[in-house]
């Protein structure tokens, strides 16, 4: 009972401390305002007015280097889901973001796992295995192209050399090879970022819980499902959604690896854009580009989901 | 005994794994540095084995400095990715200042709006940017990128900022403001001097980025001798088919060396940049 009247006794006073930074907190508010105008001035110029601007290309049919042009409604987009192309750029894009996915998981947990073990030069060898992440994909993409090479790859000549092939791999020669080709290189330059943030959240995991439930008899296999995975789900989540979203919107990987080729087969969404752009069909082109938007904000309704949650 | 088991498991459950997720994740830089140093006669010559180093020579790096645009390309990137990181930061720090430690109508739907246009690819983009370009005659300038790699870099480096300026104790600034400091003096002379290690990961990060960046600079810098060093390599050294493999790995290795030292520094705070500036949110 006397604590409960102690509580009591402390809330007016805690109630006027909070009066006295309201009042406070309200001339913070200008200020604040002020501080945003830099940043949201070149974020609408370049950005909202950008997407407004192509929702409105989008239902013309702007040429590039033509002045005139008239509206056409909805008609690239009709003219869209009558084209083949487009429909493989649409399985394209699903294939590349979402099965590459898992692999990029497992894998990416695994080195996080291995990482998350202390032993000499760790800092040096975080760092090193990172590096698929960090250099430029544009330019890592180009080792890839040379290892997928028709003539040179020494994927290869190491297969021929074994007997297990008898002529050179046409990686890029056919759809299916290519988007396999893409797929690895893709998984290769996501691999580290899982892993990073895996690892991240594994620093929290209690020791002492891992501990207690190792003495409790639960081998290795039960003490990540119960101990470790609790802790990291959340950041998994977070990290697989990002890797989607960005995975779904790539270009530069494709762009470099097959130009959309051979005949036009392993476009994704930005390449065919750009592809299109470059026929000088600006409408059409703004059309593919939009075509992105549901599926992106769709990620980006669940993700928020799981940011807020985490709250 | 134990000990021989002991490293039996460490090396089971230790060096193993990691040699092959080395093997796989280097490989290609391996084969990079492989080819940059390989004389043209013997690298397309398929009977020799191509992880050989027979006869190595830096002609290709001769060859790329001296001979292609390439110093011109990092140089165009230095300004591009200096000039955007400047600016980012700059409306960085006071968005970041805002959202981390005012307290204002809208503030958090202003967070959540800022994280989602960090999701908002490039490619959603490019087409009617072009546009906005050629309408401003910012074509081939540096201009161009400088203002709009700030908008992949500034909710980036917001939402950064925003986790590093909460981590800061209130009572500090609180504490020079009873002292009779003005907000703007309690913010440079209190609060920035401490956010200065957050403000410099959130540079270096820019600073990547920005180098990283490949489709605007293809499409509004893309011709001439205006191009990055993504640009540059991956459209002047290929020409037509004609693969000039050499020097294209020589460039690689060159133009990935300032972000991989960038980067060597900063592992550590990148993730907990991210996830806790994303989970803090």
């Amino acid at each position: 009972m006397s604590v409960v009247t102690a509580e009591q006794g402390a809330e007016p006073g805690a109630i006027a401390t909070r009066r006295g930074r309201a009042h406070f907190w309200e001339r913070e508010a200008p200020l604040a305002y002020l501080f945003m105008v830099p940043g949201l001035l070149i974020l609408l110029l370049f950005m909202a007015y950008p997407f407004f601007l192509g929702i409105y290309l989008s239902l013309t049919d702007k040429m590039v280097g033509f002045a005139d042009f008239s509206f056409v409604g909805l008609d690239n987009y009709r003219l869209l889901l009558n084209d083949p192309v487009f429909h493989k750029t649409v399985a394209n894009t699903l294939i590349y973001s979402f099965v590459t996915v898992p692999f990029k998981l497992l894998l990416g947990l695994g080195l996080a796992l291995v990482l998350n073990q202390t032993f000499h030069f760790s800092r040096f060898v975080r760092a090193g295995l990172l590096l698929p992440w960090i250099v430029p994909t544009a330019i890592s993409s180009l080792a890839w192209l040379m290892l997928f090479d028709s003539v040179l790859s020494p994927i290869s000549w190491v297969l021929k050399s074994w007997g297990v092939i008898q002529t050179n791999i046409n990686f890029f020669g056919d759809r299916w090879n290519a988007i396999g080709a893409i797929c690895v290189a893709n998984i290769w330059r996501g691999l580290p970022f899982f892993a990073i943030s895996i690892l991240a959240g594994l620093q929290a995991v209690s020791n002492e819980l891992y501990e207690a439930a190792a003495l409790d008899g639960a081998n290795a296999f039960q003490r990540f499902m119960s101990v470790t995975l609790p802790v990291i789900r959340n950041i998994v989540l977070i990290a697989t959604l990002f890797s989607i979203i960005f995975t779904f919107s790539d270009f530069q990987l494709i762009y470099v690896l097959t130009k959309g080729g051979p005949a036009s087969s392993t476009h994704v969404f930005g390449t065919y854009a750009y592809q299109t752009m470059g026929f000088s069909a600006l409408g059409q082109a703004a059309a593919i580009a939009l075509s992105m938007f549901p599926f992106l904000a769709l990620f980006a309704a669940i993700l928020l989901r799981y940011i807020r949650a985490e709250d | 005994m134990v000990g021989s088991n002991r490293f039996t498991q460490r090396l089971l459950k230790l060096w193993l794994p990691l040699l092959l997720y080395a093997i796989f994740l280097l490989f290609p830089f391996a084969w990079m540095l492989i080819v940059s140093i390989r004389p043209d006669q013997i690298l397309l010559d398929t009977r020799i084995n191509p992880f050989a180093i027979v006869n190595p020579t830096l002609e290709n790096y001769r060859y790329l400095l001296q001979e292609t645009q390439f110093p011109r390309w990092i140089w165009n990137t230095l300004v591009v990715t200096v000039g955007s990181t400047a600016l980012s930061l700059a409306c960085s720090i006071l968005i970041g200042y805002a959202l981390g430690r005012f307290r204002f109508r809208g503030g958090n739907s202003l967070g959540i709006a800022i994280f989602l246009l960090y999701l908002v690819p490039p490619t959603l983009l490019f087409i009617p940017l072009s546009q906005i370009v050629s309408r401003f005659g910012l074509y081939n300038s540096y201009w161009a990128l400088i203002l709009i790699y700030p908008t992949f870099l500034i909710p980036f480096a917001s939402w950064l900022l925003m986790g590093y300026f909460r981590t800061i104790s209130r009572e500090l600034e609180d504490a020079a403001l009873v002292d009779g400091a003005t907000r703007l003096q309690a913010m440079t002379r209190i609060v920035l001097p401490l956010a200065i290690p957050g403000v410099l990961s959130a540079g270096i990060f820019c600073f990547t980025l920005g180098w990283n960046e490949f489709l605007y600079a293809l499409v509004f810098m893309g011709s001439g001798d205006m191009k990055t060093v993504p640009v540059g390599v991956v459209s002047d050294l290929i020409r037509a088919d004609v693969y000039f493999w050499g020097s294209l790995m020589a460039a690689g290795i060159l133009g990935s060396v300032p972000v991989a030292i960038a980067y060597a520094f900063l592992v550590d705070s990148y993730v907990s940049g991210l996830t806790a500036g994303a989970t803090k949110g």
